[in-house]
């Protein structure tokens, strides 16, 4: 039975409808990462698991029984809120501490939670400040320490690290990737950060315009896109889009376009549908493409450098091809001037070919 | 200094100089008048000059004047009594209507009215309703079956019940719009963080709205406690302070002085009594304001400090 499902769930406000019947199921101690443009409803769906928004449509379940009803306090959860939402007569300590001393939880062994939590976040020096005397980075965390100090069955974390800096959200992200060996949990997690989504999540479920676009594990979401759009969404820098087309020469299915023409290799050619043929867009990962300045014409890319982006031990180089957009990442220390044409070889098992039309994977 | 350099120091004064005026003629010299006033013995029939100066005579004769201290108590009496009942009801009624009611703003615009009855009318209008045996009260406790109707006005506890509900009745309005104001304006998503946390409604309001509402809650108190201990008209026009002394409060207790009694030297003191005693009240308030203020800018300057 999974632990929490999402049976055909709809939100409307007034007449704007904003989730489009979500179907999910959540295994227990699964860790599952909502990502998805901003405004799609990750946010939306978290707060009506909690509890926080009415369900317009179908409903939720939680171990098998139906929560629709049932107040958010009945359902058991810890919840980090995308604006904090702390408390903001409490101080940091008290802020941590509310829900245990709502139960009534001995005074040592609250202490001892928040005083673990706290060292945890970072947060020792300030259990004593109100979060007005708080910077955001701060505050997040209080938000971060007061739903860990609980000890729920369900985790519901929206972008919880968000407003920390690159060290920080490092360190953090650790942390929660350790808190989850240690304690199995249900954990659900809205991010906008790729590495946070790919290193933590169990399941990834992109979202979309209300509706979810694919689930699955990180590898999965990351090799077999089911559409361009979660190609484009997934992977930094992200994937390539060329327009191609798929096309029989010389009896070897090739993709070709202004500037390039590909060899598939056989696999590929027996697994596409006969009616393929035709215009395609053609995807390619920049890290699927190798600086290699003897590769064979039908194995490779011919593209003009036209801006490089350092970025450290790799740069980002945006190049030019017949007049598209592509991007290739190079090490930083390889000779190359802008403007210069260069080889590039292609990775073929990793070309991806999504209908013109439909977006939808071949 | 050059002219022009002298000219823009002095800029800033001329920008002062017509409040200062206004200020002199509106706030100081009643005042002051009333001060003097304070230390004559001076009857109406008199004019100012003529009067004896005889000190702080008029002072020493109120300390131990009877009734005066009697309608200080009946006032500080007063002004507890209803401050509290209004703030009980005003706040719990903002804590019961404080959803999505469809009507709510309809409800509102009713709540506002007896504060903006005159207060003179207010008088009367209860007085007809505390009528002995005509009035609303003592018709519905005939028509229930009771031999007795209550003595509204006539007895000196029920007169003192009689005029607290009047003023209950015209300004809990005003504690409830501020509290529901105060209460829509409170962080919606802490409310939902406690809900998670498992509080329940009870919990909720006496956690988290109370203590957040609380500043505007004591601005209020202190502005009502200000205004009840110079009520006047309602009562006047009510009881007229009696049954014997039982609702003079201060306010009458001057009017009646100088009208009455001719005295006005006296009356001016006791005013200046009163007068200290709003003062302190208001610095109270101006000053929780500013720790208040003071407060919230030490932590956005903490807080700033911190985000570096
Ligand atoms: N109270 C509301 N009334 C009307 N529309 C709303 C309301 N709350 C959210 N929406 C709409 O619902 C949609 C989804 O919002 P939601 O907050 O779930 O987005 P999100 O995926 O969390 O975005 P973000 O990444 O920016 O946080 C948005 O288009 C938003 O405008
Ligand atoms: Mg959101």
């Amino acid at each position: 039975m999974p632990k929490i499902q999402l049976d055909n769930l709809v939100k409307r406000y007034g007449d704007f409808e904003v989730l489009h019947g979500i179907n999910l199921e959540m295994e227990e101690n699964e860790f599952t990462v909502f990502v998805g443009p901003s405004g799609c409803g990750k946010s939306t769906t978290l707060r009506m698991i909690a509890g926080l928004e009415t369900v317009s449509g179908g409903e939720i379940y939680i171990d098998g029984k139906p929560v629709s009803g049932l107040e958010p306090k009945a359902r058991d959860l810890a919840m980090v809120f995308q604006d904090y939402a702390l408390y903001p007569h409490m101080d940091v300590a008290q802020n941590m501490s509310f829900a245990l001393r709502l139960q009534k939880a001995p005074k040592s062994e609250i202490n001892a939670k928040v005083k673990d939590v706290a060292k945890m976040l970072g947060l020792t020096d300030f259990l004593h400040r109100k979060p007005g005397e708080l910077s955001g980075g701060q505050r997040q965390r209080v938000a971060m320490g007061r739903a860990l100090t609980r000890d729920s069955s369900t985790f519901l974390f929206d972008e919880p690290l968000s407003n920390l800096d690159a060290k920080l959200r490092g360190q953090m992200r650790a942390e929660l990737a350790l808190m989850r060996q240690q304690v199995q949990k249900n954990m659900i997690y809205v991010t906008h950060d790729q590495i946070e989504a790919m290193t933590l999540a169990d399941r990834i479920v992109v979202m979309h315009g209300g509706y979810i676009q694919q689930q699955g594990t990180p590898a999965e979401l990351y090799k077999r896109p089911v559409n361009k759009f979660v190609a484009g969404f997934l992977g930094s820098p992200p994937m390539n889009f060329l327009d191609a087309e798929l096309a029989d020469v010389d009896g070897k299915l090739v993709v070709k376009g202004s500037g390039f023409q590909i060899a598939l290799p056989k696999e590929c050619a027996h697994s596409l549908p006969a009616a393929a043929k035709g215009p395609v867009t053609m995807g390619i990962r920049p890290a699927d493409l190798t600086y290699a300045p003897d590769a064979s014409d039908d194995q490779s890319f011919h593209l003009q450098v036209v801006v490089s982006e350092y970025i450290g031990a790799q740069s980002v180089l945006i190049c030019d091809c017949a007049g598209q957009k592509v991007e290739v990442e190079l090490k930083s220390d390889t000779p190359i001037a802008l403007g210069e044409q260069l080889r590039f070889e292609v990775n073929t098992d990793a070309i991806h070919l999504f209908d013109r039309e439909t977006e939808a994977a071949l | 200094m050059s002219a022009v350099a002298r000219a823009n120091r002095l800029t800033p004064y001329m920008f002062l100089a017509p409040a200062t005026v206004v200020l002199v003629f509106a706030l100081l010299y009643p005042i002051g008048y009333m001060v003097y006033a304070s230390f004559l013995d001076w009857s109406p029939s008199q004019r100012i000059g003529e009067a004896d100066f005889i000190g702080l005579r008029n002072y020493a004769n109120l300390l131990t004047d009877a009734a005066f201290l009697e309608s200080f108590w009946v006032t500080i009496k007063f002004a507890a009594v209803v401050v509290t009942l209004e703030m009980i009801i005003g706040v719990g009624l903002a804590l019961l209507l404080d959803r999505n009611i469809r009507g709510l703003s309809l409800l509102r615009t009713i709540f506002i009215l007896p504060m903006m009855i005159a207060p003179i009318v207010v008088g009367l209008m209860w007085r007809y309703m505390y009528h002995p045996t005509v009035g609303i009260f003592n018709r519905t406790i005939k028509n229930l079956g009771f031999e007795q109707g209550i003595p509204w006005l006539s007895d000196s506890t029920w007169s003192f019940i009689a005029v607290v509900i009047a003023d209950v009745w015209q300004w809990t309005p005003f504690i409830f719009i501020l509290a529901l104001a105060a209460m829509q304006s409170l962080p919606r998503s802490a409310l939902e963080a406690a809900e998670i946390d498992g509080a329940n409604e009870w919990q909720k309001i006496v956690l988290i709205k109370i203590p957040l509402m609380m500043p505007v809650l004591i601005v209020t108190l202190l502005l009502r406690l200000i205004d009840a201990f110079k009520v006047l008209e309602v009562i006047m026009v009510l009881t007229n302070g009696g049954p014997g002394l039982s609702t003079e409060i201060v306010a009458l207790r001057i009017f009646r002085t100088a009208q009455e009694f001719q005295e006005l030297g006296e009356a001016a003191a006791m005013s200046n009594l009163l007068l200290i005693m709003l003062m302190a009240l208001t610095i109270g308030m101006f000053m929780y304001t500013k720790i208040q203020e003071a407060r919230t800018a030490r932590m956005l300057k903490a807080a700033q400090a911190e985000d570096e």
